[in-house]
């Protein structure tokens, strides 16, 4: 292994320019002449809008147009669109409701947009959209998922009658019914995995261009995939044909699936651009971010496990209720399906399931992927159950895991599934070791004497990355493939571009990218860039989300990786006057075999490029290569989490005392990398488990409208983790990649719940478990679970 | 934020009648409530009475048997003042908690007594220890300065200069943090002075800080966690949010109270 090669802690190029302020975000782009935006955003829950006054506004100082839902329907901009097609059980198609950039009748949650108003300043425009005034006719809403399609429920969508966007299913129900008549031993839990506000560091912004003479558009925004933006703005929203509009991410600050999506305010900045014919540019701030982001989670959930006479699991029993908002957002739908109940197996022989999921409108802020999307779900339930089912048997949690592993592979699941690669026990085993849980009771001693409960919970999970191919997920559904592009340029004096379609808005792709091509070619890593996050500039790509990049991302480098090799090989061979056949290629040096003879990396680039050692008939001058990667299964990383908790009984506080995370990412570009990924994931999952949980009132107001009321994780509030890995290298990518980027927020909240039910000993203990939920659970207040 | 007429007096009377001359002014002193309101829109002075540039409003000094901190004195300073931390070193440690970094070193007492939020650190401080508000007019007591929530015994044209707290024989406070904005879900302070023991209460009571006088007797008597360990403080006039009951509030005032109690200085 080279210093800077695969496996290596290389330091991230990136963090330069972010540590010192230097990084290029979409709002620090300024255009010449640019607007600003900002938007009047209702105030109600559900509404239908009765009229829109904006004469007073438009007189306001500074203002250049005030535009209403009624503008935008006059020049026949489209409405926002979910990609991923339902069914439910009668074969009928999903029930999308239109989803309007700015609502024209009716608005369905606090924070739709009802008018943009363009001025000179921010502060002008925010003036003057206070001057706008909106006529509402104020209805009843509905913001809990469980009574969404209640009767007598609000109507929120007239083509979804109570608000019911599909009934779906999956599995067999004949043979799990047949396995719970037969069980011996029932465990039945309901959960409800609490809403989630992503809030990631930057909020969202765009900044939209018109270029008249070219009749062309180009957009900067907060994207985590700007092909996918520039595709449905263009193919769904019809802004401008694709190759009139260019999208840039540029440095992003964060994104966890909230950026994946296209949102109403990038397409009404480029529509407004286009009418005003000056740039304009909206800046979301964190207030705004709270209403109109996409919210995570939010599932209710009834879910029955069987076992048998010998402590087997024989099937599982799933029904959950998903709220999606009030509009569906643009994967929104296949979250709480084939990235959820696909996972429903966990890392368990379990012959039979059966799952059932109502997908309900509300008049809530849309809800879609948020870190591990629907995974983390999935993990919850199947966790929570076997650890409830061991504890009720009286069994250690650990063993009746380890009874019921899968223990060989390739592992079919009766949810579509076909695990690969892994070894459980192998995680377990390791993570039971750093956590020393042989001595877990003198700890649990310890802790009382000083009145304290001390509880340990496990989390051994299982996730599905890299979704693809794009042939079997175009079958489930998917509007789009899920392969992903790479182009390798290399210049004549042998530095190379890298240009992938994987956006990189945290994750550290400047780093690992340049790790792999420092690695396979024997270049210094300065001498690699990555470049990402431009339609003008990266063929197309599908961005970075499901833990895809390095799985998917990086073995389309490698592809194309191997075209520069065999091309540079041939040019070696005209330079040393030998066959392209008989050149190694190692460490940077091409040499021909049995001899002596080499040249270096930067004559075979030269040469490539000044094409003086073969003519056009032998061989193509210049040295760049693309290449697509369609993955041939999903990758399945998984390991084990064990958390420890103290809790203060007297007022509720919990104590995380130890926390180990073992997990099988397969092989490992970046140790250093993987490791943040991993922290980062846990405090996310803590973050939902202890802390976060978005809440709206029965009037459908925010409650958790800002960081007052919203907890995140802070520092303190984590331990010191410790981290370690097993490795069953995946058998589907050429590099033998898993993907990280979301096990530790899929993991966690399982790990933590169960330690601190571990502790109570009470089963019902909701998310978040703030310290008043736990002081109630410690005071044996709590009703058991499934009330 | 709004457009706003910005003055910097030099004296508090030339305060006073810049008050006085617009309906709409408000006094700024480190604006940690005030100026994130008025980002928010949410508050809209016509005008802002930067209190910065008045002489004489900063300062922790002692006065015989009292502290007398300026209204102007920063949190940091509070904190960090030798004569608090020998004094009534309790007092030292509320600030040392209140809020983070950023807002103890622009956030002054002053400034967070006029605005008594019911959630605020300082309160509790002044109540316990029977302190007394100096006014450009008055020197108010301290039961009689906390009128609700946000609400202050305060006219409109009167400004805090400092606060004076008689030394306490031994003092505690206890805060258990709201899990979101960290302001006290509930903070005890306990003191035991010459008139007796007083314990006073922010973050719990829906009317804002108060005292509770049944723990106060016991304590009168003995004050230690042990006299006050039968003493349930009933959840009726509690606040009840999505951070606590107020069965929880009720009983988080009984366990910090003792804990402020065992660590009484």
């Amino acid at each position: 292994m080279s210093a800077t090669g695969i496996g290596a802690a290389v330091r991230r190029k990136e963090d330069q320019r972010f540590i010192t302020g230097t990084g290029n975000y979409t709002s620090d782009i300024s255009r010449p002449g640019e607007l600003r935006a900002y938007f009047v955003r209702s105030p109600h829950a559900h509404a239908t809008i009765k009229k829109v006054d904006t004469k007073a506004a438009e007189k306001m100082p500074g203002v250049a147009a005030v535009l209403t839902g009624a503008d935008l329907a006059n020049d026949k901009i489209g409405g926002l669109i979910c990609g991923w097609a339902i069914t439910s059980k009668d074969g009928t198609p999903m029930k999308m409701g239109a989803h309007p950039a700015i609502a024209a009748d009716k608005v369905r949650c606090v924070g739709d947009a009802v008018a943009v108003v363009l001025a000179e300043t921010l502060r002008q425009a925010r003036d003057a959209a206070e001057a706008v005034e909106v006529d509402y006719g104020v209805l009843p809403s509905v913001v809990d998922p469980a009574k969404a399609a209640a009767k007598g429920a609000p109507q929120i969508h007239d083509v979804a009658p109570n608000n019911m966007i599909y009934d779906w299913h999956l599995g067999d129900k004949a043979a799990t019914d047949a396995a719970f008549a037969s069980a011996k031993h029932v465990t039945k839990l309901d959960i409800i995995n609490n809403r989630l506000v992503p809030n990631a560091m930057e909020p969202r912004a765009a900044i939209a261009e018109y270029d008249q003479g070219n009749d062309a558009l180009t957009l900067w925004n907060t994207s985590q995939n700007p092909h996918v933006a520039r595709l449905v703005i263009s193919a769904f929203v019809g802004m401008a044909p694709e190759h009139k509009l260019r999208v840039i991410a540029p440095d992003v600050g964060g994104g966890f699936g909230s950026k994946i999506f296209i949102y109403p305010e990038e397409v009404v900045a480029l529509w407004a651009a286009r009418r005003v014919k000056r740039p304009v540019k909206w800046v979301s701030d964190r207030s705004e971010a709270f209403l109109t982001d996409a919210h995570g989670r939010d599932h209710v959930t009834h879910a029955e496990l069987a076992i048998d006479a010998n402590n087997k699991i024989t099937g599982l029993r799933v029904h959950t209720i998903a709220n999606i908002g009030a509009y569906m957002s643009t994967f929104s739908s296949s979250v709480p399906t084939y990235l959820y109940a696909t996972l429903l197996s966990g890392q368990y022989a379990i012959p039979a399931i059966y799952a059932e999921v109502d997908a309900v409108y509300t008049n809530t802020a849309p809800v879609d992927a948020y870190r591990g999307a629907g995974r983390p779900e999935a993990t919850f339930v199947v966790e929570r159950l076997v650890e409830v089912a061991a504890r009720e048997l009286g069994l250690d949690p650990a063993e009746f895991r380890r009874k019921n592993f899968v223990k060989s592979f390739p592992h079919q699941t009766p949810v579509i599934m076909t695990y690969d690669a892994g070894d459980y026990d192998a995680s377990l085993t390791k993570a039971m070791d750093l956590i020393d849980y042989k001595n877990f009771g003198k700890r649990k001693a310890e802790s009382e004497k000083h009145g304290k409960l001390r509880g340990i919970g496990f989390s051994t999970y299982i996730e599905a990355c890299g979704i693809a191919p794009s042939q079997a997920v175009g079958s489930l559904g998917a509007g789009v493939g899920l392969w992903e592009s790479a182009e390798v340029r290399v210049n004549p004096t042998g530095s190379i571009e890298i240009l992938t379609g994987s956006h990189s808005h945290g994750q550290g792709h400047e780093t690992t990218f340049a790790q792999l091509v420092s690695d396979r070619l024997g270049v210094p890593i300065e001498t690699v860039s990555v470049v990402h996050g431009d339609t003008d500039k990266v063929q197309f790509g599908m961005g970075t989300y499901g833990s895809r990049s390095g799985a998917v991302g990086m073995s389309a480098i490698v592809k194309a990786l191997d075209k520069i090799e065999a091309k540079a090989k041939k040019v070696a061979g005209y330079m040393m006057e030998a066959s392209g056949d008989d050149i190694e290629f190692k460490d940077g040096k091409f040499t021909v075999k049995g001899t002596d003879k080499s040249v270096g990396w930067g004559d075979v680039t030269l040469n490539a490029y000044i094409a003086h050692k073969f003519t056009g008939g032998q061989l193509e001058p210049g040295l760049k290569e693309g290449a697509f990667y369609d993955p041939t299964n999903f990758t399945f990383p998984a390991g084990c989490h064990i958390a420890e908790v103290e809790i203060d009984p007297e007022t509720g506080k919990t104590t995380i005392a130890k926390w180990v995370a073992v997990d099988d990412f397969g092989n490992i570009i970046n140790p250093m990398i993987v490791e943040g990924q991993v922290h980062g994931g846990i405090a996310q999952g803590v973050g939902q488990a202890m802390l976060e949980g978005a809440s709206y009132n029965s009037d459908g107001q925010l409650v958790t409208g800002s960081f007052m009321d919203y907890a995140m994780p802070r520092a303190a509030d984590l331990p010191s983790f410790k981290v370690d890995t097993t490795v069953t290298p995946c058998p589907s990518n050429p590099l033998g990649i898993k993907g990280c980027g979301e096990a530790g927020a899929i993991a966690s909240p399982a790990a933590l719940i169960n330690a601190i039910t571990n502790a109570v000993g009470h089963e019902n203990v909701p998310m978040p478990a703030t310290p008043s939920t736990v002081w109630k659970a410690a005071q044996g207040g709590m009703k058991k679970a499934a009330e | 934020m709004y457009a706003f007429t910005y003055e910097r007096p030099k004296s508090v009377e030339e305060a006073v009648n810049l008050l006085k001359k617009s309906g709409e002014a408000k006094l700024l002193a480190g604006g940690q409530t005030l100026l994130p309101a008025m980002k928010l829109r949410l508050a809209s002075p016509g005008t802002i009475v930067d209190l910065s540039k008045v002489a004489g409003l900063s300062g922790v000094k002692r006065d015989g048997n009292d502290i007398v901190i300026g209204a102007m004195t920063k949190h940091v300073d509070v904190m960090n003042s030798a004569e608090v931390q020998k004094s009534i070193p309790a007092l030292a440690h509320l600030v040392s908690v209140l809020g983070d970094p950023a807002v103890r070193n622009r956030g002054t007492i002053g400034g967070s007594l006029a605005n008594n939020d019911p959630s605020a650190d300082y309160p509790a401080a002044v109540l316990a220890l029977n302190a007394t508000v100096q006014t450009n007019k008055r020197k108010i007591a301290a039961d009689d300065f906390f009128k609700g929530l946000f609400e202050t015994a305060l006219a409109g044209d009167e400004i805090i200069e400092a606060v004076r707290f008689p030394v306490p024989e031994k003092a505690g406070y206890e805060k258990f943090r709201n899990p979101a904005s960290r302001f006290a879900l509930v903070g005890v302070f306990v003191a035991k002075g010459k008139d007796g023991a007083r314990v006073a209460v922010t973050g719990a009571g829906e009317s804002g800080v108060f005292r509770v006088k049944e723990m106060e007797a016991a304590l009168g008597k003995d004050f230690s966690a042990k006299a006050i360990e039968g003493i349930k403080v009933p959840a009726k006039g509690m606040i009840a949010d999505l951070h606590g009951t107020a069965e929880y509030r009720a009983h988080l005032i009984g366990v910090l109270a003792r804990r402020a109690l065992a660590a009484a200085k």
